[in-house]
């Protein structure tokens, strides 16, 4: 049989809706793998539902909103545009980038709105089975997706993300505007490190575990890890138990 | 994400068959039995049409029978009949936002016809959704604020005296700002009216006539809004005029600020003597000082180019105006309009046109990319009908100049928190279904403030934002929506004071009060939700769309 892949739409109720809607007024067909979750703006969407979906089996998800510049609620879907691209850019890091998409639809185009679920529902069979659905999720991509979640959960990610267009498009505290390149820099460190340090966490819930173990099993060089360990130490979410031998194994608060 | 049932959440499922729109395609009595196997759901029930007055019965019916507690309609689309099932399970004594619309027609029937067997187990997956969600709603209340019947129109150009004097008319307590020293806008700039051959000062006068003569309407010249605080019913309004403030309590505001006009520098030798603009004509022929033989007029000078893509709208018709009332003192003047489209919808503006050609106004096409070379005295233009160029003498040229935006409307869209389009025209809340609404509550938009319009145009949108205000003033009370961001004091201490969703709320909802603390106004917040997907520490609820509540539907899209 053919892979039927599962997706799920998130679209604004003002335009993307609409769009969806006057789709099926004007009776354009498009695969039946779609399943829409209605929000009022795409600004709606916070990071960490598409990451849900992820993990519940979706093999695609895509978010829809009114074009720049004609959301209903003034600029939320920049702000939409803002938290979809750290998505992206975390997902990346287990090459699961591309099975999410970020599409403007107004509500006029119901046609567009056809389209474009065609094409991404296509491009999702291409792509065929995401290794995390079914009933033999690959374990290692899920803890590594629960590491990516948490992450952009956490309130470095947010605080980061949530200033990116005051950063770099207006001013920042101190007056001055930080240039993009600039920021992508920071922001993307900050990602890799993060997404690092969660995946410790993740590992660690599991079982205390030591430095070298932890560099093995992550396949990170020890001096990292350990530089990662510090941080995750000062902020008070792991700490070291017994030793064994000399090594000391850290677990998880 | 269990099976395990939410505590006291009783719901009832309604499939519309929607007469054979969903029926038609899918077995509406299978989703239903279907919906009975899922939590919490205690009541299911398969409709003709759920909207009837018979469906709606029986949702009623259901209600009280089964102590429902919560409903699903799995139909058409909550854009068009949400309201109808909410204001119906109010009717029984539940709160309308207990009820989750799932829709199997728009987005499900109609447009997977070919495949009846995917669309059905579609259905069944999206209601699971719906109940997921259904089961974690929450009662809100809706908030009910008092409303000031008192207007503001800011701009007093045609469309603003008109709408001002409609809202004094019914009653209101009108406040008209205009920034200029008298009232009338381009009414001052105007020689005769298309397409009723009136003065423009005569309609000025009556229209000054009549706003001196109404008790209702206080007009502010030399006058400009320098502050908006507030909102719909509520606001708070700052006027300078002559260095002295007036604050004012308004209840709707009414923007008509029109727009301005170019001068187009440097193009085609302007120089305001004899090569002049059409508004400086219009001047002219007032003073009944055209005294020109040779005219030639450019249409869309400095429009529908890269620079200013859109078309203005009114400059085909005052070109064709100004050319016949040429030609009426002086028939044997030679006149020549190089145009590139010419727009005269309708009958009686098509009608200048063939009164013009009759007139022996002489009508050459130029294209963009082979603008017209303007000499000393005559000017070159490319026929692509004849395939050369055409000389043609002038000793007057006329220049058709577009409507561009004023200056101040950043500032002043900023005040009102409303959006403005790329031409940096106010954009309206629809263009079709709230065309003289801004999103922003309480705030309405006419004449050419939002798009270059002729004075026929600016009169009729005066009225109707007249209208369209005093819909909301006419009530002593407003009601706005319940679902709105939220910060619950069992998350104060999750706050860290970051402010970032200050920053991110385009209503200006969210401020700090004196101890710092974040506070939310719920009658500003529209309900977005950015905030709550923003806050750095997960402290913000977004009411009928928290996280709780859109995670149970992606749960119940994984399956569980
Ligand atoms: S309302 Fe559509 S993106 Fe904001």
């Amino acid at each position: 049989m053919d892979f039927e892949p599962k997706i799920l739409g998130f679209l604004c109720n003002w335009c993307s809706y609409a769009g969806a809607d006057l789709a099926g007024v004007s009776r354009m067909q498009y695969p039946p793998n779609i399943r829409v979750i209605r929000v009022m703006c795409s600004g709606r969407i916070d990071p960490q539902f598409i990451f849900e979906a992820l993990r519940v089996g979706a093999d695609g998800v895509i978010v829809l909103g009114c074009h720049l510049g004609d959301c209903h609620y003034l600029e939320g879907n920049y702000e939409a545009e803002k938290k979809f691209d750290m998505v992206k850019r975390f997902l990346k890091l287990i090459n699961f980038d591309n099975r999410v998409r970020l599409d403007w639809v107004s509500a006029s185009e119901g046609a567009r709105y056809a389209q474009v679920i065609t094409e991404f529902t296509d491009h999702i069979k291409a792509l065929g089975p995401s290794p995390i659905g079914g009933d033999n999720p690959d374990k290692k991509i899920l803890n590594n997706l629960k590491a990516i979640e948490d992450a952009a959960s956490g309130d470095r990610m947010r605080a980061l993300v949530g200033r990116e267009r005051k950063i770099t498009e207006q001013e920042n505290v101190y007056g001055e505007q930080v240039d993009l390149e600039k920021f992508n820099k920071v922001f993307d460190s900050a990602i890799v490190e993060e997404y690092q340090r969660h995946r410790i966490l993740v590992s660690l819930e599991e079982d205390t575990k030591s430095i070298k173990s932890l560099a093995a099993e992550l396949e990170i060089d020890p001096s990292v890890v350990l530089e990662h360990i510090v941080c995750l130490k000062s902020r008070g979410q792991i700490d070291f138990g017994e030793f064994m031998g000399i090594t000391p194994m850290f677990f998880k608060m | 994400m269990s099976e395990k049932k939410d505590k006291d959440v009783r719901v009832g499922v309604f499939v519309c068959s929607c007469g054979s729109n969903i029926g038609g395609l899918i077995d509406v009595k299978e989703v239903a039995e279907y919906a009975k196997s899922l939590p919490n759901v205690v009541f299911t029930q398969d409709n003709l049409y759920t909207c009837s007055e018979t469906g709606l019965a029986q949702i009623k019916k259901g209600v009280t029978e089964h102590n429902l507690n919560r409903v699903v309609v799995a139909s058409c689309t909550p854009r068009t009949h949400e309201p109808l099932f909410r204001e119906t399970i109010k009717d029984v004594g539940l709160n309308e936002y207990l009820f989750q619309f799932v829709n199997i027609r728009d987005q499900c029937t109609w447009v997977h016809m070919k495949y009846p067997h995917e669309a059905l187990e579609k259905a069944k997956e999206v209601i699971r959704m719906g109940v997921a969600k259904v089961s974690k709603l929450e009662a809100l209340e809706n908030i009910v604020v008092d409303a000031t019947p008192t207007a503001m129109v800011i701009g007093g150009g045609v469309s603003g005296i008109t709408s001002a004097l409609s809202l004094a008319n019914q009653g209101f307590e009108t406040h008209l700002v205009e920034k200029d020293a008298q009232l009338g806008g381009k009414l001052n700039v105007l020689n005769k009216l298309f397409p009723t051959g009136q003065d423009a000062s005569e309609l000025l006068e009556s229209l000054k006539e009549r706003v001196k003569n109404n008790s209702n309407l206080t007009v502010y010249t030399s006058a400009k809004v320098t502050n908006i605080e507030g909102f719909v019913g509520n606001y708070e309004v700052e006027v300078q005029q002559n260095g002295k403030t007036t604050n004012l309590k308004i209840g709707v505001i009414v923007v008509a600020v029109g727009a301005s006009l170019l001068t187009p520098t440097g193009k085609f030798g302007y120089d305001g003597k004899k090569r002049i603009t059409q508004y400086e004509l219009e001047e002219k022929l007032k003073n009944n000082d055209v005294k020109a033989n040779n005219i030639v007029m450019i249409q869309c000078v400095g429009a529908r180019n890269d620079e200013r893509k859109y078309c203005s709208n009114v400059c085909c018709m005052s070109a064709l105006k100004n050319a016949l009332l040429i030609k009426e003192k002086n028939p044997d003047a030679n006149i020549t309009i190089l145009f590139r489209d010419l727009y005269t919808p309708g009958t009686l503006y098509e009608e200048y046109y063939r009164r013009a050609r009759e007139a022996g106004v002489i009508f050459l096409s130029y294209k963009l990319e082979k603008e017209p070379i303007v000499e000393e005295n005559t000017i070159k233009v490319y026929n692509e009908y004849i395939g050369e160029e055409i000389s043609v003498p002038y000793d007057l040229l006329v220049l058709s100049t577009p409507l561009i935006a004023n200056d101040g409307n950043k500032e002043l869209a900023q005040m009102l928190k409303v959006p403005l389009e790329e031409n940096k025209f106010f954009l309206e809340a629809h263009v079709k279904l709230r065309p003289m609404d801004f999103a922003t509550d309480g705030v309405f938009i006419c004449g050419a403030a939002k798009w270059p319009v002729d004075i026929t145009e600016s009169i009729t949108q005066g009225y109707a934002a007249a209208g369209r205000a005093s819909t909301i003033i006419s009530h002593d009370t407003i009601e706005v929506e319940g679902a709105t961001s939220f910060l619950p004091d069992y998350n104060r201490d999750l706050c860290t004071g970051c402010e970032v969703c200050i920053n991110v709320c385009p209503y200006k909802a969210i401020s700090k009060n004196e101890d710092d603390e974040i506070v939310i106004t719920q009658v500003l917040c529209k309900g977005c939700g950015v905030c709550g997907a923003t806050c750095t520490n997960h402290a913000i609820i977004i009411r009928h769309f928290t996280d709780e509540q859109i995670l149970s539907e992606i749960y119940a899209f994984g399956g569980s």
